[in-house]
This record gives structure tokens, C-alpha cells and sequence, in this order.
């Protein structure tokens, strides 16, 4: 029973990790059918933007204690990321439109010099960020079960973030745009959408909640220049797994890849469990080759 | 007539021109470089059996990296247990292992180590490509299910330390012995040098043939425009699923001529990056063109020797602006761009010669044909 809980309780966390790294990689899929390879490489520089908010601004805001320098590096993240994403989708990826596999090389050949960037500025080696006090420890819930503070701050910081797309996309006029776009390009064009920058915003917003997700990331672990390549193929797969362009299937395929790894982890190891989770989404496609969700297209 | 014997030039003279090159190399080049030759050209028959499933058929399988190195971790299980002579492997006995698993012991064949090496991968694209394009996921799906395969079986033979040798791989190949001969001897090298150009050529003939058979024709078909070929009544799934099989194996003789040049094989060069690499061979040389991705791997693999040699820092640069600029640049590749300067020549020339036919260049000129497909098949769709 203890076990059954901080497995959910693991699976949920992993789960909420991936929903946040996944929803930018969905949402560039449904709008222009590309896959950007180096999603990842924003998930990396995130992270990199909290440690140097730790080394750099903290000293100014009282120190590493109150933790005033993260909760300032979560939206510092956004914004960096997400201006650099729109930068890549205007200089890049615009002009590859129709393309999805040569996108898909291009923005594979972007995340090795985002990499090698990081490793020149930074090192090879993995850095630490020490996060602040009142993340530190955990929430005793009984039996000797104990759930992190950290953890519970990244579930909380992910439904905050689901909230707040959830209102961006279905009750503001911006949303509207980029649903309209993704459900029918010519005819929103004709009805004077610009899709164009439709298309560099919600891959910024993309990169941007990558971005979130690497500061998020920086609590749990090391940061290296390769952080992004361990989170980028689950985050493929959820995409794969709940369909195109809709925020309930990115969140229920994020959700039970996350679920599903930590529990088929427990009974074998790591990587078995994950083997058998990818089997498992073939499996699925095989009854649903759109995946969990289906966009209606008018 | 004359026409005909043009046409045969064109499409074999560079080829076989390049042939007699590799055939000749042991003559002009140094030991180093002709081992190091060798091994590129491994590269260069993956690269060629991932045009014929890119280039020809659209589909960009990101996994050919795991078919090599399954291919080549195969024969090295044959080396290894050749040179521990009798005993079991070092890593096993190092892990705690007492016997040889069951699975190790019939690849003390060499014959059942090739066939299996070449078959498993195969197989294993089979099942995969039953699956996948069963269920039609094409395009960007079919390349990220690959690597999802790709980067958990080269995790997978990481953490299987005591069958697998772990992060190192089969090392310590070197005394194996093969037809009498050290494995390391120039001999042995030499013999291996060969058997892989013989294997390039016929690699690259078993593919022209399949590409300019009704076979090949369906393949571009299917990448064009699936549905259609879907209307008109063909089974696209047993014949995807062949293609992918082919290439797979072609990868696996690769990694099976890789192992004796290069004495190692590791979880490193069967992973992600590899295989990703294995595609910018083919975008660079020009794909389509299955000469261009023999060129490509050649060029791609040497220029990394020579830069990263010398700049070993700038490299990876470079090799990202690669992936951009094969694409944004470049798309036709080097072979492609060749190709398009050579006819627009010849269109040039044939209209200054005879007087200008509009009509009838445009329609002795395959290619325009070909280009009408993907337009017509977006108006459609």
C-alpha cells in the first residue's frame, strides 16, 4: 500500500516533468507538423538560466536562503528560452515549412551547437543548484512516507501551468488564433489571422515552458549540457501517445507514461520498465494510430 | 543506341570509376588511413541502405544505428570467444559469471554468427515495421518510434554488464584469429579492407537494381503519395516492411565488416547520436542518389577525422551547422547538385545544337514528371 502510493505519488511527478516539457513539443507538432529535436537543448538552458540567477543574482536578493532568486528565475527562464525558441522559428524553421523530416535534421544540428555552446560557456561537467530552504525536506504523510517538498513544488508549479494555458488557449483572443490556425491554416489566413507569427509564438510559448521545466529540473539533480537528451524521447513519446494539438491528451499521455514507468519500474529495472512502456504505446497505436486524443479538423 | 550507352555512363561511370579507386587505395595510401578508409566504408554501406529507405522511400529511420551495432555486436561475440580460447569472455568472468550463456555458445560459429547477425536485425526491423506501418504512423512518428528503439536497446546493453561488457562493449579483439591469420595483422586488415569494398559494390548494385525495378517505382510512389497507392489497390504494409528489413540487414553486414577493422565495438556506436549521424551522410551526398550517400559518409566521416584532429572543440559545431546547412542550403546534396548542374547543361546545349522543342525536352526529361506528384498529391489532400 505504502509502495502503491509513493510509486503514484514518483509517477505523477515524473509525469508532471514530462506534461511540461511535452506541451511545446505538441503544440509545434499540431500547429506546423514539425518536431523540434532541440526541445531538450531549452529544457538545458533553463536550467542553466537558475544557476546562474543562483550564482549571479542571488548575492544581491539576501543570498541562496530565501529563495527570492528562484521563484525570480522561473519566469527569467520563460522569457529566455521562449524569445530564443520564436528567434529559432523565424530564422530556421519558417523556412522549412512542409518539410517535417528536414526539420526535424535542422533543429537536430541547432541542439548540438545550443550544446556545445553550453559546454564552452560552462563546462563539460555538471554544475549543482542548491535549492532553497524551504524546499528542502519533506511532507510526512505517515508509515514512514515522505514526500519531498520538491517534488510537490513541481507538481504545483505544472498545474499552475496547465491552468494558465488551459485560459490562454480557450479564453483569450491569442489562443483562439492558434486554435483556429492549427484546426485550418488557409481558411484562418483568410479570415486575416497572421499565422505566421501565430506560428513564432506558440513555438516560443513552446521553448518557453522548456525552459520552466529545466528550472524545475535544476531542484531534482545535476544540470550538465546533455540534460535535455534524457527527458526528450519520453517527451517524444507522450506526443506520439496523446495525439495532436489537444491539452487533455498531452496531459493523460503525460500522466500515464509517468505513471506507468515509475510502476513497470518497480517490478523490473529502469530501463526494462521503460522498453516495456514503449511497447506498450506501440501496442495502443495499433488500436488508435491518432492517439489518445483526435483533432477535428473543419 | 548511342543514347542508351550515355545513359549507362552516366549512371555507372562515376560509380565504378570511384570503385577502381577504393580497389587501388592499398597502393597509394598508408596502413593508417586505409584501416581508417576501410571503416568509413562500412559507414558508406549504411548510408546506402538508408537513401533506399529515405531517399526512395520517405521514410527516416533514425534506429540504423541499432542495426549495425546489433550486426557488429554479433560478430564480435564470434572474435571474442575465438580469442578468450576456450575460456569464457573477460567482462563475464569479471561480473561473476561461471558459464557461457546460452545464447553466447552457438555464435563460437563463424557461420552461425553472420547469419544471425544479419538476420536478427532484420527481424527485429520486421516486427517493428509490421507494427508501425500497420497502423499507418508515417513521417515524423516512424522516425521518433525508431529512436525511442534505438536509444533504449543501446541503455539496455549498458546496464547488461556481464552478457554485454557494458559501457565498454566487446574490447580486446585483437588475438583472434581468423583463417590463420592475427586479427590485427596487415594481412588480416587487407582482407578485411576488401571484403568491405566488395560488399559496398554489391550492395550498391543490389539497390540500383531494386530502385530501377518496378519495386523501386512503387517505393517513390509510396512516398509520394501513399493514399493513392493505397486507392489503387497495393498492400503497402508487407512492402514497407520488406524495405525497412533490407536496410536493416545492410546496416547489420556493415557493423560485421566494422568490428575486425576497428577491434571494438560499445553501446556508443550503436546509440542515438550515431544513427542521427548515419542521415547527415545521406543528406550531405545527396539523397536519392545512393551514389551521394557513399559520398556523403566518405566526406562527412573524413572531414571529422581531419577537424576534429585538429580543432577537437569546434567539431561539434560544425557538424551542427551541417544538419542546417545540408538542409537549408543544400538540399539536393553534393551528388543532387551535381546531377542538377549536369542536365541543366545538357538541356543548355541541346537547345543551342538543334532548334528549341519546348515540347519534347520537357517531356524526355524524367525528372519533371517526377516533380508533378508531390504538387498535385498537396492540392488533394
Amino acid at each position: 500500500m505504502d509502495a502503491a502510493i509513493s510509486q503514484v505519488f514518483n509517477g505523477l511527478s515524473l509525469g508532471s516533468i514530462l506534461l511540461m516539457v511535452s506541451l511545446g513539443l505538441a503544440f509545434a507538432f499540431g500547429l506546423m507538423g514539425v518536431i523540434n529535436m532541440a526541445h531538450g537543448e531549452f529544457i538545458m538552458i533553463g536550467a542553466y538560466v537558475a544557476y546562474l540567477f543562483q550564482s549571479i543574482v542571488a548575492p544581491f536578493l539576501g543570498g541562496v536562503e530565501p529563495g527570492i532568486w528562484f521563484l525570480l528565475a522561473i519566469p527569467a527562464a520563460f522569457l529566455i528560452a521562449g524569445l530564443l525558441g520564436a528567434l529559432m522559428e523565424m530564422t530556421l524553421i519558417r523556412h522549412l515549412y512542409g518539410r517535417p523530416l528536414d526539420t526535424l535534421l535542422a533543429t537536430w544540428g541547432v541542439g548540438l551547437i545550443l550544446q556545445q555552446t553550453a559546454r564552452s560557456i560552462f563546462g563539460a561537467p555538471n554544475v549543482n543548484v542548491s535549492s532553497p530552504l524551504w524546499l528542502t525536506g519533506g511532507f510526512d504523510i505517515g508509515a514512514g512516507l515522505l514526500l519531498p517538498y520538491k517534488r510537490i513544488f513541481i507538481i504545483a508549479l505544472v498545474l499552475v501551468v496547465v491552468i494558465a494555458l488551459y485560459f490562454y488557449l480557450y479564453r483569450s483572443a491569442s489562443g483562439r488564433r492558434l486554435r483556429a490556425v492549427m484546426q485550418n491554416r488557409e481558411m484562418a489566413s483568410c479570415l486575416g489571422v497572421r499565422s505566421r507569427s501565430v506560428d513564432a509564438i506558440t513555438f516560443g510559448l513552446g521553448t518557453g515552458l522548456a525552459g520552466v521545466a529545466g528550472c524545475a529540473l535544476a531542484l531534482i539533480g545535476p544540470i550538465g549540457p546533455s540534460l535535455g537528451t534524457y527527458y526528450i524521447v519520453d517527451a517524444f513519446m507522450v506526443v506520439v501517445l496523446g495525439g495532436v494539438g489537444s491539452l487533455q491528451g498531452t496531459v493523460m499521455a503525460a500522466l500515464l507514461i509517468g505513471v506507468s514507468t515509475s510502476f513497470l519500474e518497480l517490478g523490473t529495472t529502469a530501463t526494462v520498465g521503460k522498453v516495456l512502456v514503449l511497447l506498450l504505446i506501440i501496442a495502443f497505436l495499433q488500436w488508435k494510430p491518432s492517439g489518445l486524443t483526435v483533432l477535428q479538423t473543419r | 543506341m548511342t543514347n542508351l550507352v550515355t545513359l549507362n555512363l552516366r549512371r555507372w561511370g562515376p560509380f565504378t570509376l570511384l570503385m577502381v579507386a577504393l580497389l587501388l587505395a592499398p597502393l597509394y595510401l598508408s596502413d593508417f588511413r586505409l584501416i581508417q578508409l576501410g571503416k568509413f566504408l562500412t559507414f558508406a554501406i549504411v548510408a546506402v541502405g538508408l537513401d533506399l529507405i529515405w531517399g526512395y522511400g520517405g521514410m527516416l529511420s533514425l534506429g540504423q544505428g541499432l542495426f549495425f551495432g546489433l550486426g557488429a555486436y554479433g560478430f564480435a561475440m564470434y572474435l571474442k570467444l575465438q580469442s578468450s580460447g576456450g575460456k569464457i569472455p573477460d567482462f563475464m568472468f569479471w561480473s561473476g559469471l561461471k558459464e557461457l550463456p546460452w545464447f553466447w555458445a552457438p555464435f563460437s560459429s563463424p557461420i552461425f554468427a553472420i547469419i544471425a547477425s544479419i538476420l536478427i536485425p532484420a527481424l527485429i526491423a520486421a516486427i517493428l515495421g509490421f507494427f508501425v506501418f500497420r497502423s499507418r504512423i508515417q513521417g515524423v512518428y516512424f522516425s521518433i518510434i525508431t529512436q525511442a528503439l534505438t536509444l533504449l536497446v543501446s541503455i539496455w546493453f549498458v546496464g547488461q554488464q556481464a552478457y554485454t561488457g557494458g559501457t565498454n562493449g566487446i574490447t580486446n579483439l585483437g588475438s583472434a584469429q581468423l583463417f590463420g591469420k592475427s586479427l590485427m595483422s596487415p594481412e588480416a586488415q587487407h582482407g578485411f579492407y576488401f571484403a568491405t569494398v566488395v560488399a559496398l559494390i554489391l550492395v550498391y548494385i543490389l539497390c540500383r537494381i531494386v530502385v530501377t525495378s518496378r519495386f523501386g517505382r512503387l517505393l517513390v510512389a509510396a512516398r509520394d503519395n501513399e493514399n493513392r497507392l493505397r486507392f489503387l489497390g497495393y498492400n503497402l504494409v508487407t512492402f514497407k516492411v520488406l524495405v525497412f528489413a533490407l536496410s536493416a540487414a545492410i546496416a547489420a553486414l556493415a557493423g560485421i565488416l566494422y568490428v575486425p577493422q576497428v577491434g571494438i565495438i560499445s553501446p556508443s556506436s550503436m546509440g542515438v547520436v550515431p544513427s542521427i549521424e548515419m542521415v547527415v551522410w545521406v543528406a550531405v551526398g545527396g539523397r536519392g542518389t545512393l551514389l551521394g550517400a557513399i559520398i556523403g559518409a566518405l566526406t562527412v566521416s573524413f572531414g571529422r577525422s581531419f577537424l576534429s584532429e585538429s580543432y577537437p572543440n569546434i567539431w561539434q559545431y560544425f557538424m551542427g551547422a551541417l544538419f542546417i546547412g545540408s538542409v537549408l542550403l543544400f538540399p539536393k546534396g553534393i551528388v543532387g547538385s551535381i546531377q542538377h548542374l549536369y542536365e541543366r547543361w545538357v538541356r543548355r546545349s541541346n537547345n543551342q545544337e538543334m532548334q528549341p522543342s519546348p515540347v519534347t525536352t520537357e517531356a524526355s526529361s524524367p525528372e519533371i514528371i517526377v516533380n508533378i506528384q508531390p504538387s498535385q498529391a498537396k492540392g488533394q489532400s
